[in-house]
């Protein structure tokens, strides 16, 4: 009998100021990540993202990164960074053609395609950021604070659009957050990153 | 032709020197910096003179090539000196030295031996003006274009990491950038020779014209050297932007910005 590999798998990966990680996300779970700033949350997304120069191992359903071209390896270990960029002056140009958009999940108007990208607020701009980056359709997510920008309102729509995106695709979701309740209400595992150690609190913290 | 002797150019010279006191005069305080260039001119077009009239003398493939190799060199250093935020190391010099070795040269060589048909091909008299004219009009458009990359891919590092973390290719993330940077390479040729002839008489034409050569003869020659240098620059540019944003990335396609230098 054949048992699924885990999903992801990282191994004495090294990042600037931590230790070597070592990590296993399997599908549909939620990893949460909390510490203090400059604590190398950030950097830590960028090398699982393959941004950045890095030592150790990363495994997507026991493929080794280096086998998986980089551009590959990026759609499916998709990363949402903290401020989103965009490069073209319609908003609507940056999203290929024909995807269906759940822009009315997040409180969003199809209108918004069609405006210019300096007419949107940062709120808009961050839940468009959100629905570009699951138009690849990745297997792992990498959100760094991905409701910064939100009121408690479209917070909300954010976190259940991608609880939703978890079960059905589905997902591992390693989540950037500083605010607690939001990692209690999302969260299946919770880790924090402090003085350059990341550890997994127990379970019954989690809930 | 009227050949020029030593007072004409005593005559030239007073009048630089009177510049020179009259900004002294207004503390303009460039008054020693003239002065240097001036004497730098002097001194080194005057070894120039020599070293053409001796390589004129011995032609020789050898020597030839010793030549053209040091005015390549100078050239990759002037390049590389006109960056604002280029490359650091090896990748700052190699870069745009290749560039130019690969368009320059490989250009003069087409019109000595397909177009002009010296004999033999590598003489000193057609192959090394020919070739400092190529190389100095490829060294501007290599060190704009270049500078360009480098200054843009800085200022949008956001961008085109967004770009890749949405799982774009290297090439494509950067493609915009690359685009123009090769168009601020090749303006100062295109507009050279929109505006040729009209408001600009070519100093190369004003000389062959001034040392006697007739007009048309002149302008045969001009249109030649324009038509070449504008190749030159192009594939030039073309290769020291497509190297250039190579460089940028690393084999796992990750914009390594830190090749280039702090400005």
């Amino acid at each position: 009998m054949s048992k699924t590999p885990p999903l992801l798998q990282i191994k004495a990966l090294t990042v600037p100021h931590v230790e070597p990680v070592n990590l296993t996300l399997n599908a549909r779970e939620c990893l949460c990540i909390t510490g203090p700033s400059g604590s190398g949350k950030t950097l830590l997304l960028r090398a699982l993202a393959d941004l950045d120069p890095h030592d150790g191992e990363m495994l997507l359903a026991d493929i080794p990164s280096r086998q998986i071209a980089a551009d590959q390896w990026r759609r499916q270990v998709g990363l949402l960074p903290p401020e989103s960029s965009w490069w073209k002056v319609r908003t609507g140009a940056h999203f290929r053609h024909g995807t269906a958009l759940p822009l009315e999940r997040l409180g969003l108007k199809e209108l918004l395609l069609d405006a210019h990208v300096s007419r949107l607020s940062s709120g808009e701009r961050q839940r468009l950021a959100l629905l570009r980056l699951l138009a690849n359709r990745p297997r792992v997510l990498l959100l760094d604070e991905p409701t910064a920008n939100l009121d408690p309102e479209n917070a909300q729509r954010v976190e259940e659009l991608i609880d939703e995106y978890r079960r059905n695709r589905p997902a591992a979701v390693i989540w950037v957050s500083h605010d607690r309740e939001q990692v209690a209400r999302v969260a299946t595992r919770h880790a924090v990153l402090e003085d350059g150690h990341l550890h997994e609190q127990p379970r019954a913290l989690t809930a | 032709m009227i050949t020029l002797d030593t007072v004409d150019l005593a005559i030239a010279a007073a009048l630089v020197l009177l510049l020179a006191l009259l900004s002294l005069r207004l503390h303009g305080g460039i008054a020693r910096q003239l002065l240097v260039a001036a004497v730098r001119t002097a001194v080194q077009l005057t070894l120039i003179g020599l070293v053409l009239k001796a390589l004129f003398a011995h032609v020789h493939p050898g020597w030839v090539a010793l030549m053209s190799l040091v005015m390549l060199l100078v050239a990759g250093r002037e390049v590389m000196a006109r960056q604002e935020r280029g490359f650091r190391g090896w990748r700052g010099y190699t870069v745009g030295t290749f560039s130019m070795f690969l368009s320059s040269f490989a250009v003069t060589i087409f019109a000595l031996v397909v177009i002009l048909g010296s004999e033999p091909w590598y003489t000193p008299r057609y192959a090394i003006p020919l070739l400092g004219m190529m190389l100095g009009n490829t060294m501007n458009g290599v060190a704009i274009a270049m500078d360009r990359l480098t200054q843009t891919a800085w200022d949008q590092r956001h961008v085109i990491e967004a770009r890749l973390m949405l799982g774009e290719r290297w090439d494509r993330a950067i493609a915009h950038y690359r685009r123009q940077a090769l168009r601020s390479g090749m303006i100062p040729i295109i507009n050279a020779m929109a505006a040729a002839g009209i408001v600009s008489l070519p100093g190369m034409m004003t000389g062959q014209i001034l040392a006697g050569a007739p007009p048309v003869e002149a302008v045969k020659y001009q249109i030649l050297i324009m038509f070449l240098i504008s190749t030159g620059t192009g594939l030039g540019t073309l290769a020291a932007v497509g190297i250039g944003s190579r460089h940028l990335f690393d084999g796992r396609q990750r914009l390594c910005l830190d090749r280039l230098r702090a400005p």
